[in-house]
């Protein structure tokens, strides 16, 4: 009877793999379970909001007794100040530069004909699975001798190079899906390169650098070992190496201080991906990418 | 002939075009000064004794397989590298892509608002800087913090206790999203027609998942696997942040212990034969996920 039912139903979009929805009781399990599941993963988040408006906070999830001092606390901080501008001035800079050389280099690797393509595309893609922990070493080796260590912008340069490969994948794989008659039509009316890829490449291909900028944003945001290698004065931590060093000063900090500055540190990634997932959806489907 | 010389060069394919060269040579320059370099400077590095202070630091010379011989004998490197293993099958191969296709298959059958939420909370462990992620796990597991009373073990501080199981746990807390999406991703493009005719023919809600799903996301599941790895593999921020490769040892993976040599022993070149022990372990992992869907399709 149920079978029949569905079979009979043309206009359905889906068919659900467990058919979990004939069974009532079945559903109920499928929703207690990711409620647990969901319990589960908003359990060490609690703490952290609890414990920013708390003005007695412990290590253990409580209702907080209400209180903003923390947040005035951490505002009059000058080291938390720093390090949010250090953090603001190596994420930016990592992100400028990564968007414009991706772009600039994913736009011929798209539409124009290079010798040796392939492994080049090839060479980009292992880069991309390469740690960053086996390049730190050299890379510091190589900033002592060019004394480019202690500097926000060089720092940002290194993480702008290792987050090149993916972003230079992400960019070809966006230009790719731009359909290139517009820009032989153009060329034909006598448009140079320069011209065709600021007046018609840039606009049509703005969600993909934006999604590919805010992703190398992310990453550059919560960046640490690189920083934490590359720079040592006090004004250069940026905000990672400030939660890192808070956490280690047992006694120095107040927990309230430690949960409003990381609340605060994680804000702009979190509201940049909800930002950018609506753009993100179809960056997932892996489906056939290893063969 | 003289005319379509006049109008410049054909238009009606691509050609090369100096120009093209142009656009690449900042991507190349940066990636070759600040990555393909590091690398080969690497692959030498790791067989000298260059040390950050000292003697070593300016006359260092090639020691040939030294540094091998030495991580032979050194059990801090043995263990490390059991450990990184251990962690990257039990955290991320094993953990992190069962949870993420149990999340990817419940979410299908949810009521909509569940769905939204638990979606929502998964992807927001995802996106959160790991530093806040190692901060409050650090919290969650510290004794007198919230898992020891829900234990009801107060005293216990579990990175003490347990410390590879409680950062193995974070590692999945906060990765398992990448696994739902990617799967959530897979089942939604498998063809409905071969779901259709198997729950037609009667088969049973795990008959279906194993002899119909699981062969056709097979590459989805293998492309997983293998991104998994890699990302799980480098692991640093995380554990050094919740423990520091402590207590003892017992959480100084590889990554934790390059940094360690390299940079509080001062042993540039053994950090980064280390290092290359790493990349080694990563190009096996991902040659047996390449090789197992090849074969068995």
């Amino acid at each position: 009877m149920a079978v029949a039912q569905r079979v009979a139903t043309p206009h359905r979009k889906e068919l659900i793999v467990v058919p979990y929805r004939r069974v009532s009781a079945a559903a109920m399990a499928t929703n207690v379970v990711l409620i647990l599941l969901g319990c589960f993963f908003v359990l060490p988040m609690l703490w952290m909001l609890f414990a920013a408006v708390d003005s007695n906070p412990d290590w253990a999830i409580k209702l907080p007794s209400l209180t903003l001092d923390n947040f005035k606390d951490v505002l009059a901080r000058q080291d938390a100040i720093d390090s949010f501008k250090a953090s603001v001035i190596v994420a930016g800079t990592t992100t400028v530069v990564t968007a414009i050389l991706s772009v600039l280099a994913a736009y011929p690797l798209s539409r124009m004909h290079i010798p040796f393509k392939r492994s080049f595309m090839l060479a980009v893609l292992f880069c991309s699975g390469l740690p960053v922990s086996m390049l730190i070493v050299p890379v510091y080796q190589m900033y002592v001798y060019l004394g480019w260590l202690d500097s926000l912008y060089t720092t940002a340069l290194f993480l702008a190079a290792s987050s090149l490969p993916f972003a230079i994948w992400l960019m070809k794989n966006f230009i790719d899906a731009v359909p290139a008659e517009l820009e032989h039509a153009a060329a034909i009316d006598g448009a140079g390169t320069v011209r065709i890829l600021r007046e018609i490449v840039l606009p049509l291909t703005l969600p993909g650098i934006a999604v590919t900028a805010i992703y190398t944003f992310i990453n550059a945001w919560g960046a640490f070992i690189v920083p934490f290698v590359l720079t040592y004065s006090p004004e250069n931590q940026t905000g990672p190496i400030e939660i890192y060093n808070f956490m280690g000063s047992h006694g120095l900090f107040k927990f309230g201080d430690l949960a409003v500055f990381s609340l605060l540190f994680s804000l702009p990634v979190v509201v940049l991906y909800l930002f950018m997932s609506r753009y993100f959806s179809g960056a997932f489907n892996f489906g056939g990418a290893v063969k | 002939m003289a005319v379509a010389q006049g109008l410049g060069p054909r238009q009606d394919r691509t050609r090369f075009q100096w120009s093209s060269l142009v656009m690449l040579a900042p991507a190349v320059a940066v990636l070759g000064l600040l990555f393909v370099f590091p690398v080969v400077y690497a692959g030498y590095l790791g067989f000298t004794n260059l040390a950050l202070v000292g003697s070593r630091s300016r006359d260092y010379t090639f020691t040939g397989l030294d540094n091998v011989t030495r991580m032979m004998g050194d059990y801090v490197f043995t263990n490390g590298a059991w450990l990184t293993i251990l962690f990257v099958v039990g955290s991320a191969i094993v953990g992190q892509s069962v949870l993420g296709m149990l999340l990817a298959l419940l979410l299908r059958n949810a009521h909509f608002s569940v769905r939204a939420v638990v979606g929502s909370v998964v992807i927001v462990a995802w996106v959160l800087p790991e530093i806040t992620v190692a901060l409050i796990w650090y919290a969650f597991s510290q004794a007198g913090g919230t898992l020891s009373i829900l234990l009801h073990r107060p005293d216990t501080d579990f990175l003490v206790v347990v410390p590879m199981l409680i950062v193995s746990i974070a590692n999945l807390w906060r990765n398992v999203a990448f696994s739902m999406l990617v799967f959530s991703a897979g089942l939604r493009n498998l063809p409905t027609e071969v779901l259709e005719a198997a729950e037609v023919e009667g088969a049973s809600a795990f008959r279906r998942f194993r002899t119909v799903v699981l062969p056709l996301l097979k590459p989805t599941i293998v492309t997983n696997l293998l991104l998994v790895t890699i990302l799980n593999l480098s692991e640093f921020t995380l554990i050094y942040a919740m423990t520091q490769g402590g207590p003892g040892n017992e959480t100084m993976t590889l990554p934790l212990y390059v940094y360690q040599q390299a940079f509080v022993f001062h042993q540039l070149g053994y950090g980064t034969a280390i290092s290359l022990v790493l990349v080694v372990i990563g190009a096996v992992f991902s040659l047996l996920f390449v090789r197992a869907s090849r074969t068995q399709i």
